[in-house]
This record gives structure tokens, C-alpha cells and sequence, in this order.
């Protein structure tokens, strides 16, 4: 599976991280849902250390799509609700 | 379009990451839905990785721009600080505690813009770098994608070439819309931050913070502390010619310690032209040292 740290780069992780993954990602989900920015913040961090520490960085010259992207470290709650909608933060 | 329709359906209970990677498929898929032969789409693809490439490029060196301008106000004010802090010091050791104090509030003023801008400069050297290897990355794409390109013109059929060219094109496309995002927030980033270093310049060019260089503000201090030590010029003067005065003409010594007292305020009451009389003979050659007090004091020692 490749994950893309937005600003960071791509990274090739095992599937069997993605439990884990996916679980951190419910956090950030819900703390982005009831606009709690703290929760939002450890989340973020949590779900990206997890992606460096089990993913190992894809080659700059690939051409391959990720399947999931997430938001760059110091991205607020606003931008990330704003890379959720197609007219938001990922220009066109 | 699919991606599309899986986004809105299925949104709820998505999370975030699948959620923004649909945003930048979904992006990537219009671009290539309105190519009619899809071998165009790789030239035209290319000239806007070209474009994006210089765009960064761009976008690095504005970055850059702006670290220097907060580094050049850093050194301004860290200038100012040592000032204060140099007056508030010689303050001191005339015994003016109310001046020391006032200098470093001043002080105070000065370095906190001076922390806030060592934060600014932190991030903008952050975003900097962060571009920089964003135009590498986006460098070794656009070359990957450029050699791809060149094979499928040359080995398949438009029809053929269909599932290729979309593999690469959403690949690159990916990492286009990321870097675009990166610029964009470095742009963001940058415009608010020459808005602040704007306000800081204001404040230095209003006196404010007692801009060590040309304020307006900053005599009140410095000019006591000049008119002060002045003063004690004034002090070793008269006991000089107290003095020469003692060894020569004992009888007047009463007179001579009276215009002792009086003339030390002197300088400090400048309205009080009145001499005493008859020591202030001597003294209206060094009444006038307290306008400019710089010299008399590096001729005295």
C-alpha cells in the first residue's frame, strides 16, 4: 500500500499496518467531526509517526498513485476540512 | 467520476486519508476526461509540469526573500536591545534606577518582537527547505514521466497508449497537486508574515521601540544619561578649579563650595541662568558642555 505524507513524499507500507492506520485515523476523523483541535493535533502526529515508522520512503523518480493521503505535519483542522472538498486546499 | 460518486457515498465513514486521496484522483481524472486524443494529454501534461517546476522554483526564492528581510529586522532589534541594555547599565552606575528601568522596559519591547521573529524566521527557514525538496521531487517525477512519454508516443497506437498514459498522468498529477498545495501554503505562509515584519518596521520607524539608529524616542533616555554625565563633567571641573583657587586664594574657599552645590543642578535646571556669584565666572564655559556633553566627556576621561 502507498501512503503519501502530503509535503513529504510517498511511502510503500506493509497492509499489515493498516488496521492501525485506519484506527488513527477514526481519531482524526472524529476530532476534525466535533472540531476538537488538541485531539486533532495527536492524532495527526500519531497517524503520520505510525506511516514513517512502518513505511519505507518510495524513489522520487516513481510515478505511482498512492492510496491514501494524508495531510502535511503542521496542517490545521481548517485546511485539512478544506483537502476534503474538490474545491478546497489541492489546486485544480 | 467513480472516484467521485465513492466519495459522496461513502464519506461518512471513509476517514480522512481515503477521503483526501479521492479529492486529488478526482482532480486528476477531470484534467484527463477533457483530452480527446489521449497521446495530447502527455504534452500538455508536461508543459504544466514545466510550468509547475518553475512555479516553485519561484516559490523558493520569494521564501528566501522573506527569511532575509526577517533576518535583517532580527539584527535591527537585537541592536536595539544591547543599546537599552548599554544605557541601562551606565544608568545604573549613576545611580538613575528610574532611567535603568525605563531603558529595559524598552529592552523588553525589543526582544519580544525579537522572539517572535526567531519563531517567523524558524518556520519560514521550515517552509523553505520543505519546497526545496518538493522541486526536487517534483524534478525527478517530471523527468521519470518525460522518458515515459517519449516510450509510449513511439511504441503505441492512441488506443494502446490509453491505460499507460493514465497511470503515469495520475501519478504525476498526484504529486502536481501536492506541490501546488505546498506553494500555496508557503504563499500564505509568506504573505502573513512580511504583513507582521510590515508592522514591526512601522513600530521601529514610530520610535516605539526606541530605534537605536534614527528614532525619535530614544533621546529622552540617552540625553539624561548624556546631560548627566555632563554633570559630573561639571563636578571634576569645579573641583579642579576649586582647586587652583584653594592653593592660591584660601579666603574664598567659603564661596567656591557654595557654587559647588548649585552648579551641579545647574545642568539639570538649564532655565536657571542665574550665576552664582563669583565661582560662575568660571562656569558659564562649561554650562553650555551639557548640549553637547559627548565630547567634554571623552576630552575630560
Amino acid at each position: 500500500m502507498i501512503v503519501r505524507i502530503s509535503g513529504e513524499g510517498q511511502f510503500s507500507v506493509d497492509d499489515a499496518a493498516t488496521a492501525e492506520l485506519n484506527r488513527l485515523d477514526s481519531e482524526l476523523e472524529a476530532a476534525v467531526n466535533r472540531n476538537d483541535e488538541a485531539a486533532f493535533t495527536s492524532a495527526l502526529h500519531g497517524l503520520l509517526d505510525q506511516v514513517r515508522a512502518q513505511g519505507s520512503p518510495l524513489p522520487a523518480d516513481t510515478l505511482e498513485e498512492s492510496d491514501l493521503i494524508l495531510p502535511p505535519q503542521d496542517a490545521s483542522m481548517d485546511e485539512v476540512r478544506s483537502m476534503l472538498t474538490e474545491e478546497g486546499l489541492i489546486p485544480g | 467520476m467513480a472516484a467521485k460518486k465513492l466519495m459522496k457515498g461513502t464519506a461518512a465513514r471513509m476517514g480522512v486519508m481515503k477521503r483526501v486521496s479521492l479529492v486529488f484522483k478526482a482532480k486528476a481524472n477531470r484534467a484527463l476526461d477533457k483530452m480527446e486524443d489521449p497521446r495530447e494529454t502527455l504534452d500538455y501534461s508536461y508543459q504544466r509540469q514545466l510550468e509547475l517546476l518553475t512555479k516553485v522554483r519561484r516559490g523558493v526564492a520569494d521564501v528566501a526573500t522573506s527569511r532575509k528581510r526577517v533576518e535583517l529586522q532580527m539584527n535591527q532589534l537585537q541592536q536595539q536591545a544591547n543599546k537599552l541594555e548599554d544605557q541601562a547599565r551606565k544608568a545604573l552606575g549613576m545611580g538613575r534606577e528610574d532611567l535603568a528601568r525605563a531603558a529595559l522596559e524598552r529592552k523588553a519591547s525589543a526582544q519580544s518582537q525579537l522572539n517572535d521573529l526567531q519563531a517567523q524566521y524558524a518556520q519560514l527557514q521550515a517552509e523553505e527547505e520543505k519546497l526545496t525538496v518538493a522541486s526536487q521531487r517534483l524534478q525527478s517525477k517530471v523527468d521519470a514521466f518525460r522518458t515515459r512519454k517519449e516510450t509510449i508516443k513511439a511504441t503505441y497506437t492512441a488506443a494502446e497508449a490509453q491505460t499507460r498514459i493514465n497511470e503515469a498522468f495520475s501519478g504525476i498529477s498526484e504529486e502536481m497537486g501536492d506541490v501546488g498545495m505546498a506553494i500555496q501554503r508557503a504563499e500564505d505562509k509568506t504573505a502573513q508574515m512580511q504583513a507582521r515584519a510590515g508592522a514591526i518596521d512601522e513600530l521601529m520607524a514610530s520610535g516605539a521601540l526606541d530605534d537605536a539608529v534614527g528614532g525619535s524616542r530614544r533621546d529622552d533616555i540617552q540625553s539624561e544619561l548624556d546631560m548627566m554625565s555632563a554633570s559630573s563633567d561639571v563636578e571634576s571641573e569645579l573641583s579642579r578649579l576649586k582647586g587652583e583657587i584653594t592653593s592660591g586664594a584660601p579666603k574664598q574657599l567659603e564661596g567656591g563650595a557654595n557654587g559647588n552645590s548649585q552648579a551641579a543642578q545647574a545642568p539639570q535646571g538649564q532655565g536657571t541662568q542665574y550665576a552664582p556669584p563669583p565661582p560662575a565666572q568660571t562656569q558659564p564655559a562649561s554650562i553650555p558642555a551639557s548640549d553637547r556633553p559627548a565630547e567634554p566627556q571623552d576630552g575630560e576621561g
